[in-house]
């Protein structure tokens, strides 16, 4: 298979100490969303953004989501 | 599985990938979530990196529970992302969401197989490919300085107003200087956007990073205003997210791409810049939707 990355590429990808919440941006949002079996609405992790909201994006009035450009 | 393994253990899936010689070679040097060793369910021309973890740790009670401590939240992002970044360089992954666990192997293949058709064009997409994060911020230090400056070229004309007159003056100002700070990195975020879309294949914002953890993040960093420059590692916090794109980049241009996102935020005062990666394609794991913009919270 073509598109292997080159050996600089692989390192910064395994090596990495990345920020928790840039992790967490991907973690939560992206992926392929597969339903699992028996913990199927843990799959959601929706349960997770709510809980941990006050810590990773708290939503008040004096930050509301600006509009993206 | 005997059943009374089945009985303790649960699967917990981190990736779909294709089952070669080299992915297998790549998983069997992995620990995943549980420090167990990662190992490859294959059905014909798909394969799931998956490991075996203890049931009563990942049972829907017991993970909902740890998910909302940060600490074991973040054990599990990253025993997560370790498995995934170690398959990242074969080239191609679809990373799954956190937390995918299956009842047993078996439950796996049959997933596989029937996703065969969604998954097999996506990672023919995404192979090659790696994802860059983003993020623009209206910079505190910069609009601060250009406060003081201000303030100080006004004196003289301030020193007629009364105490109450000159406090609003610069109450004004202030507002005045970050609205235009503000504006600026909205200048610069559609500038940044422009630049990164003629080398991305694919672009997905997320939501604009806020609260505790963001303060702790930092990646690399171009700074606006007369230092310019790039700034590696931890960029100072402070300032507002106002944008936190990430883009799916072919792996040969990634360098080129970093280099221009920083370039385009060069001598912006007010605005810093931070790219992140490069990252497994996580944002681009699902299938192209009309809105690709996650709903905000």
């Amino acid at each position: 298979m073509s598109g292997a990355l080159d050996e600089e590429d692989a390192r910064a990808l395994a090596g990495r100490e990345v920020a928790l919440i840039d992790l967490l941006d991907r973690l939560l949002q992206g992926g392929v969303v597969l339903a699992g079996d028996l913990v199927l609405s843990i799959a959601d992790v929706d349960l997770v953004r709510i809980d941990l909201r006050a810590v990773i994006a708290p939503v008040d009035a004096e930050h509301p989501a600006p509009l993206l450009l | 599985m005997t059943e009374s393994a089945r009985r303790q253990h649960k699967v917990y899936a981190y990736a779909v990938l294709r089952p070669t010689p080299e992915a297998a070679r790549a998983v069997a040097v992995l620990r995943g979530v549980a420090d167990e060793q990662v190992g490859l369910v294959e059905t014909g021309d798909l394969a799931a990196a998956v490991g075996p973890v203890p049931a009563e740790e990942f049972e829907e009670g017991a993970l909902k529970a740890g998910l909302e401590e940060l600490p074991r939240l973040e054990a599990l992002a990253r025993g997560h992302h370790g498995v995934v970044a170690g398959l990242a360089p074969l080239g191609a992954v679809l990373p799954l969401r956190l937390a995918t666990v299956y009842r047993d192997e078996d439950r796996v293949r049959q997933i596989l197989q029937e996703r065969r058709d969604q998954f097999l064009p996506l990672l023919e997409r995404l192979a090659g490919h790696v994802e860059w994060g983003v993020k623009v911020y209206t910079d505190p230090t910069d609009s601060l300085a250009s406060d003081a400056a201000v303030a100080a070229g006004a004196t003289g004309g301030e020193e007629a107003l009364s105490p109450g007159r000159a406090y609003l003056a610069a109450r004004r100002r202030r507002r005045r200087g970050a609205e235009e700070a503000w504006q600026t990195a909205a200048r610069t975020a559609v500038r940044i956007a422009e630049e990164a879309g003629g080398l991305a294949v694919g672009r997905v914002a997320h939501r604009p990073q806020r609260g505790e953890l963001a303060q702790m993040a930092g990646g690399e960093t171009a700074r606006g205003g007369k230092s310019g420059g790039e700034t590696a590692g931890g960029g100072k916090p402070g300032g507002e997210n106002i944008a936190n794109d990430a883009y799916l980049v072919p792996a040969d241009r990634a360098e080129e791409f970093r280099a221009r996102v920083l370039a385009a935020a060069e001598g912006q005062p007010g605005v810093r810049v931070e790219v992140t990666g490069p990252w497994a394609p996580y944002s681009f794991a699902l299938p192209p939707e009309p809105t690709a913009r996650p709903e905000p919270v």
